[in-house]
């Protein structure tokens, strides 16, 4: 066990204006599971394409199995014995899901063959799959089995999980750890990367930390604390943020009996929703992306149109009201996507100030912008939420992840909500800005607003939610006072395992 | 009155002509359709056809071959289109705009080297005779005493289906299309793909014009393809991007625009502009009838700009 599968010597590539990794030296052992572990923007993605054959690096060399390994693309990569599963964008939702796993396959085998094959694999692992079904209907759970049995079909030496766990439920989580023990100890090495702390001291022996492009430390993870690998993450201690007092006081928004029909192929409708947020209360809406998250929010700013009745804000019925006229009534919203949905990336800060917070802020008259007042609006989003950019008109998209968000979500707190609606309010955002971003909804909630969080960060919304619930296809489960709730709870209102199957206890590690 | 109209027009010669008058909307119908299923939105079609079918007379005449006329004309279309595939996969413009430049450009390009070939009459094709099967009253002259082309077209639908549906390559094409991203992570050459399926697409429509030029009218007028390369393209997105459907609008499409040519000539009491519109509307609206139901399938990244990320 101690000739190294994998070995990387000073590894380097540099982007235009950036260097995505600066000398990264490690090495991954046979049948072991290893963390790489990093905040967005560490430089974690750029090493595992650089492994996969998908970018080159300018500098430093890879050995594999004790042999120089430079895969020159994908399918030298993957013929070398590399698997990978990718966080995103690897499947195709109009194609089956045998069709899917031929075309991460060098050499695929016959139609019947193959769908043989699929069906073999996944129940030997626990991840039962009908190869004919479209992944297009698939959960996301169950897409990702595409993807590992995918990998698994190939036999891998070294199979690399970019951010496995993201879209998984704790017990499919835990199904999938399963999986992962049982591989390891068949001899298959494990590259998992993650930002999730406990996650990784469940699973890894050995763990590789990179900050900013480069190796900050090494270590045995199950031998230090979350909070000692979070320090070894981000460079220094993390502001925990904190709630100040706050009585709920009367109900804001009363939503009953909401139902809408899906608006696209692959959206989801949401089943009779009935819930009611009182002022001070903040409510977190967890579950597994594409269960309806989307789907509440748009319902609930106005984007789509529900039957009359469903949605009261203080007791005044909103439903047939487009957005503006709730965001003149105090019902606020910032959607998920960044980039195009709450903020038009080619526009200008103000510009995207205005868009919102046009009517609050009055930043029109007589049909006129008065661009001097919008513009001070927009500074005093970027002054109070510490906005990184040269300036009021810079191009939204310019900024990074974690500075648009805090905009975003600065420009609705400002406008000062009575109901504030958001979707993944730190999704992609470093740890220090989410939280800031979560000490902002604190605050407004203790100012008393109501505040709804959807997220799919469970320990987000444990530490900021009074109550908790979780859609699970269109539906709400029954809302739980958040303090006290376990894993295992939260897991089955998400809708629990779906259909997995656990692989054999002998795994249990 | 539905009999005496009928009366007066030859329904087997009716039925001969639809695949005649069917047959250059299919081939670049047909040919659209593989370059989106590889995610390209090509909107020159239109110049395409006319620049094939301009090449492919002016060829057909200096040869007297109306088969190299045909070749000259896929090579033709497969050239422009070319244009289409460097400055939109290469230098990443945007796919609608540089589509309506290549329709104008092929529309000012071919009478520009039509100018000469006004009035000249070309070598056509001849029309094949099955032993047997030609014979048959009735079916014979409706189906089987075409010209190859038509034979031809009909294998191509056959041919584009099941290349997309069970061969390896045409898997890849469709993944392409459907994920950009998705496809290049897994190490497939994204660009190359389009480039094969832009040039495919620009040879049928260009055979697409010839058969207009060489066939159907058969002589050199300006402006001659009238929109056929915008009703292929219509075509393909109401028949949901599959071949088998492409088939039956470009058939539908076809047998209205002879059936109003004939009521015309018969002098039926409708007013001509009613009738000349007529194809147009029918297909449109058989085939939203069709893609009403079930799904509609476009490709998840039709039109969008691909830019590795690497």
């Amino acid at each position: 066990m101690t000739d190294a599968l994998l070995r990387l010597d000073g590894l380097t590539k540099a982007y235009p204006g950036v260097v995505a990794n600066s000398d990264v030296t490690f090495q991954i052992k046979p049948g072991e599971v290893h963390a790489l572990l990093g905040e967005n923007g560490a430089g974690k993605s750029t090493l595992v394409k650089t492994i996969y054959g998908l970018v080159k690096p300018d500098a430093g060399q890879m050995h594999f199995g004790g042999v120089p390994f430079a895969p020159a693309n994908p399918h030298a990569a993957r013929a070398a014995g590399v698997a990978m599963v990718f966080q995103h964008f690897s499947l195709f939702e109009a194609l089956s899901v045998a069709e899917n796993v031929a075309l991460g396959m060098d050499d695929p085998p016959g139609r019947r063959q193959l769908s043989a094959s699929i069906r073999e694999v996944s129940a030997a692992y626990g991840l039962p799959l009908d190869p004919e079904r479209l992944v297009g209907d698939l959960s996301a759970g169950e897409r990702q089995r595409v993807e590992i049995v995918r990998c698994l079909l190939q036999n891998p030496k070294l199979l690399i999980m970019d951010e496995p766990t993201s879209v998984l439920t704790p017990q499919e989580v835990e199904i999938l750890f399963h999986t992962l023990r049982k591989l390891a100890s068949e001899g298959t090495s494990i590259l998992y990367i993650s930002h999730k702390l406990e996650e990784i001291r469940a699973l890894c022996e050995d763990a590789t930390v990179l900050r900013l492009g480069k190796v900050v430390g090494t270590c045995d993870p199950r031998e230090k604390t979350a909070a000692e690998l979070a320090e070894m993450m981000v460079g220094s201690a993390l502001h925990v943020p904190e709630r100040t007092g706050g009585e709920a006081g009367e109900v804001l928004l009363e939503v009953s009996s909401l139902s809408l029909p899906a608006p696209n192929e692959f959206g989801t409708a949401l089943r009779d929703i009935s819930f009611s947020l009182r002022a001070g209360e903040i409510l977190g809406i967890g579950g597994v992306a594409g269960n309806g998250q989307d789907e509440l929010l748009a319902a609930l700013s106005g984007e789509s149109l529900a039957a009359p009745g469903t949605v009261k804000l203080s007791g005044q019925d909103v439903s047939r009201a487009r957005p503006d006229a709730r965001r003149r009534l105090g019902l606020l919203s910032a959607p998920e996507e960044r980039l195009g949905h709450s903020a038009a990336p080619g526009m200008s800060l103000t510009e995207n100030a205005l868009l919102t917070g046009e009517i609050r802020e009055e930043l029109t008259a007589n049909g006129f912008i008065r661009w001097a007042k919008a513009r001070g609006f927009a500074e005093r989003i970027i002054e109070a939420f510490d906005v990184r950019t040269p300036g009021t008109e810079t191009a939204a998209g310019a900024l990074s992840g974690g500075n648009l968000q805090k905009f975003v979500i600065g420009r609705e707190i400002l406008q000062k909500p009575r109901v504030f609606v958001v979707n993944q309010p730190t999704w992609g955002v470093d740890a220090a800005a989410a939280a800031q971003i979560r000490q902002a909804v604190l605050d407004l909630a203790s100012e008393g607003a109501g505040v709804i969080v959807i997220s799919q960060d469970l320990d987000e919304l444990m530490e900021i939610s009074d109550h908790f619930s979780a859609l699970n296809e269109g539906r709400l489960a029954p809302i739980r006072i958040a303090r006290g709730l376990s894993i295992e709870e939260i897991g089955l209102m998400m809708g629990g395992a779906h259909d997995m199957q656990d692989v054999a206890p002998e795994a249990r590690a | 009155m539905q009999i005496m109209i009928f009366g007066q027009i030859d329904l087997i010669l009716l039925l001969a002509s639809l695949m005649v008058a069917s047959t250059p909307i299919l081939l670049a119908a047909l040919g659209e359709l593989v370059v989106e299923k590889a995610g390209v939105l090509n909107l020159g079609v239109e110049g395409m056809m006319i620049t094939g079918a301009v090449v492919g007379f002016a060829v057909g005449v200096n040869t007297q071959s109306p088969a190299v006329g045909f070749l000259a004309a896929a090579l033709a279309g497969a050239l422009l289109s070319l244009l289409f595939g460097l400055i939109t996969q290469y230098l990443k413009s945007n796919q609608v705009a540089t589509g309506l430049a290549l329709t104008l450009f092929g529309l000012g390009l071919s009478s520009l080297l039509g100018k000469p070939y006004e009035g000249v009459k070309a070598a056509t094709l001849g029309k094949m005779h099955l032993p047997f099967l030609s014979d048959i009253p009735v079916l014979g002259p409706i189906l089987f005493r075409h010209d190859p082309m038509v034979y031809l077209s009909i294998l191509a639908v056959v041919a584009v289906w099941a290349f997309l549906t069970y061969t390896r390559p045409g898997l890849i094409l469709r993944a392409v299309g459907e994920n950009h991203e998705a496809a290049h992570a897994l190490g497939y050459k994204v660009v190359r793909v389009r480039l094969l399926a832009i040039l495919f697409g620009g040879a049928m429509a260009g055979l697409g014009g010839a058969y207009v030029s060489l066939v159907r009218v058969p002589q050199w007028t300006e402006g001659m393809t009238a929109g056929a390369g915008w009703i292929a393209l219509a075509i393909v997105v109401f028949a949901s991007w599959r071949p088998l459907r492409v088939l039956i609008g470009a058939y539908l499409f076809g047998g209205v625009s002879v059936l109003q040519l004939n009521l015309q000539a018969a002098g039926v009491a409708i007013p001509v502009e009613y009738l000349s519109s007529s194809p147009y509307l029918v297909t449109i609206l058989v085939l939203v009838i069709i893609s009403l139901r079930g799904q509609h399938g476009a490709p998840g990244s039709l039109g969008r700009i691909f830019h590795a990320s690497s």
